[in-house]
């Protein structure tokens, strides 16, 4: 049961992995400035989920906590970047 | 891998289930983000892949946790309710600026103070 659950966890992150590939290309190759944005967002979440399936693997605590500030300044810094397209500065 | 051999079995499927709908789930949403054509379409596809992968990861890692008594079962929600609130927010900053960029229409009235 064990072997069942180290697949799924490796097909979990194998899974997560060929999400964040799709979003590194939409940044990467994004028309526009907010095509990129929304690419950058879901790698930040899809990075979160693949800490969290490493938590699950190793049994840790730490993979918790860095999986929370990963998703922390993954939505303040999509926040500053469209508060940057939309008004030219960030802060004013 | 000695927590693994010590968790009940119920639990262990449950884990599994989760965590490969939770990942197939962002997998999907990540790849609507390749595959639509306009941003205006684009810009659907992670948010609602990306809240229900999240919730079935973190549903997965509490039931993970839970039997083992490591740590409390609760700081998950967490991040499931953080997600929960800031996805909306993201889309509808975004959105604004993609329209503002577009040219359509003038600054909304919200942002026009200055």
């Amino acid at each position: 049961m064990s072997t069942m659950l180290a697949w799924s966890i490796t097909a979990a992150q194998v899974l997560l992995g060929l999400a964040m590939a799709c979003a590194a290309f939409r940044i990467l190759w994004g028309p526009r400035a907010q095509d990129r944005i929304v690419g950058f967002d879901t790698l930040s979440v899809n990075t979160m989920l693949l800490l969290l399936a490493f938590g699950i693997r190793s049994g840790s605590v730490l993979y918790f906590e860095s999986a929370l500030i990963v998703g922390l300044l993954g939505f303040v810094s999509t926040v500053a970047l469209a508060k940057f397209l939309l008004r030219g500065e960030v802060i004013e | 891998m000695n927590e693994v051999m010590d968790a009940p079995s119920l639990a262990t499927i449950l884990t599994a289930t989760l965590l490969i709908a939770g990942a197939a789930v962002a997998f999907i949403g990540s790849f609507g983000l390749l595959r639509f054509s306009g941003f205006y379409q684009r810009v659907h596809a992670p948010t609602l892949g990306t809240t229900l992968g999240t919730i079935f990861i973190a549903a997965a890692s509490m039931i993970y946790f839970s039997p083992l008594g490591i740590r409390p079962v609760l700081h998950e929600l967490l991040i499931i309710v953080f997600i929960i609130t800031t996805t909306p927010i993201t889309l509808m900053v975004l959105v604004r600026a993609a329209r503002f960029r577009d040219g359509a229409g003038s600054k909304p009235a919200s942002h026009g103070e200055k």
